[in-house]
């Protein structure tokens, strides 16, 4: 077996270069290399915009229809992260309570279930009876956003180790120092999964909604004006649009993955680098 | 070292809910002083054993009694077979926990949190979280969590079964001397007989289904121990009981 020697400083450059280019370089070249195929096709088959834009045109769309754009995608904005903000305390609420009386859990989990198992585009049109439209919209992106943070805390709280959960009963522990000290920091790492897929979903929920509810003027959100420039056969702004959406929606996976990387870097499995 | 009796535990039985009997008229005197071994195939119930004093777990039969006042009871210390450590926080708040569940401050509990890490060796890893420690130091960690109130009675569950053989070793001599300089009673669970051997005064030998006591050995070797009582005697006969003992309770349970 060959001794392993400390890599010298060229090594070290040169796996550091590689380590790049595979996963930095690599997949921005990839995409940018099928962009520049959309836009040769787009050109040498002469295909009218109304039909299939060309990247350009959904980039200078996108400049010159941005105080509309940029208005809608604070709408969406707003929604989907309320909507996720109150499924994450409603979600994390409530699976503090389930943990914490077993009845609660065994009277409202099947709640839970129901309202997740049922399409949400079946329930928008009924809450719209109900609820003003913004309303209704962010109902819709909390119903969606709130069983994945709820299933995944109450997972968490209850995986606990089964030997931690003697040693706190040995100190005498509470059951609420019990929930702080050892319940919730052991249910972290569940609850970010949760809010990882939360988000996504919020995202998804308050634009499948706001397409149900169709509205217009002040509460239009991204949603709204896709449906619009379809109707108006403006297909570089319905693709402007997408864009925008597809964005957000990396934007708020990359973000949480990020928070997971921050606040379990040093402690859980999923988020060590391995050893090599 | 004393013969005063801690803990008796009289005419134990414990019997899971699922109908396994793991413990019958299980009698144990633990004297204030020894360093007592469980020693046993596993599943014959010397964990089963250790909880029960522990009050982890309530016996279906019989009694435990406290003797010298209820000190020893509410201070006792524990180490599990895995070091049990929270995997998200540092050495120094897990050693912490034991006291700041009791309601005593971090500045409060500093000079104490200090004092057994020392006694263990892991000052130096104070701020380090468990995930970047060895085992053997997870295990000394978990060691230095259970020393932080003082204990009179420190209860092991196979502490140092998923060690590597040197670390176990030198785990063992820094255990012995962590009792002489603490004055502890030690009751220690193990399935090797070696390291019952080296460690104990008195050997409980356990069979199992149901769990109970089938031989007390006393090894009456002087401490401090070291290597020269590993090449002695007196420990070559005392490994041949043990193990003559473990193998009896053995196929008497084949038998069965």
């Amino acid at each position: 077996m060959a001794r392993a020697t400390p890599p010298s400083r060229a090594q070290r450059f040169y796996a550091l270069a590689r380590d790049w280019l595979i996963h930095s370089a690599l997949p921005l070249l990839v995409f940018l290399a099928s962009l520049a195929v959309w836009e040769g096709l787009v050109w040498v088959k002469s295909i009218p915009p109304y039909l299939l834009p060309a990247p350009s045109r959904i980039a200078t769309t996108l400049i010159a229809d941005w105080d509309t754009l940029s208005a809608s995608l604070y709408v969406t904005l707003r929604i989907t992260f309320a909507a996720l903000f109150a499924a994450m305390f409603g979600g994390v609420g409530l699976a503090i309570v389930f943990t914490q009386w077993k009845w609660a859990e065994r009277s409202f989990f099947p709640f839970a279930v129901i309202l997740q198992v049922t399409p949400i585009v079946a329930i928008a049109p009924l809450l719209l009876v109900y609820l003003d439209s913004t309303l209704a919209v962010l109902t819709c992106a909390f119903l969606v956003a709130f069983f994945p943070i709820l299933s995944n805390t109450a997972l968490g709280l209850a995986s606990a180790d089964r030997h931690l959960v003697d040693l706190f009963q040995l100190y005498r522990a509470s059951r609420w120092q019990q929930l702080i000290w050892l319940r919730l920091p052991a249910a972290l790492p569940y609850f970010l999964g949760g809010l990882r897929i939360g988000g996504g979903l919020a995202l998804i929920g308050a634009i499948v909604a706001e397409i149900a509810a169709g509205s217009a003027g002040q509460g239009a959100g991204l949603a709204f004006r896709i449906v619009e420039s379809g109707y108006r056969l403006n297909i570089p702004r319905m693709f402007a649009a997408l864009v925008l959406i597809s964005i957000t929606g990396i934007l708020i996976f990359l973000f949480f993955t990020l928070l997971s990387h921050l606040l379990l870097g040093r402690w859980h499995e999923s988020a060590r680098k391995t050893e090599s | 070292m004393t013969d005063a009796p801690l803990v008796q535990l009289k005419n134990i039985g414990k019997e899971f809910a699922n109908g396994v009997v793991a413990l019958e008229e299980l009698n144990l005197t633990i004297h204030a002083g020894e360093f007592l071994s469980l020693l046993g195939p596993s599943g014959c119930g010397k964990s089963t054993a250790l909880r029960l004093i522990a009050d982890l777990s309530t016996p279906t039969q019989g009694q435990i009694e406290w003797h010298q006042g209820h000190d020893a009871r509410q201070t006792l210390g524990f180490v599990f077979q895995d070091s049990t450590l929270m995997p998200w926080t540092s050495v120094y708040n897990n050693v912490w926990l034991p006291l700041r569940l009791a309601g005593v401050s971090r500045s409060q509990a500093d000079y104490r949190i200090h004092e057994v890490l020392d006694l263990v060796g892991l000052r130096a890893f104070e701020s380090a979280y468990p995930g970047e420690l060895s085992g053997g130091m997870k295990m000394r960690a978990s060691i230095a969590r259970a020393l932080i109130q003082r204990p009179q009675l420190l209860l092991m569950d196979e502490p140092f079964a998923a060690l590597d053989e040197i670390t176990r070793l030198k785990l063992n001599n820094d255990l012995l001397q962590l009792k002489a300089e603490l004055a502890m009673t030690i009751v220690f669970v193990t399935h090797s007989v070696y390291e019952s051997v080296y460690l104990s005064n008195r050997i409980a030998v356990f069979t199992s289904r149901p769990g109970r006591i089938v031989r007390l050995i006393d090894i009456d070797a002087p401490y401090p121990r070291d290597l020269s009582f590993r090449h002695s005697e007196l420990y070559a006969k005392s490994c041949q009981d043990a193990s003559e003992a473990l193998q009896s309770a053995m196929s008497e349970q084949d038998h069965l």
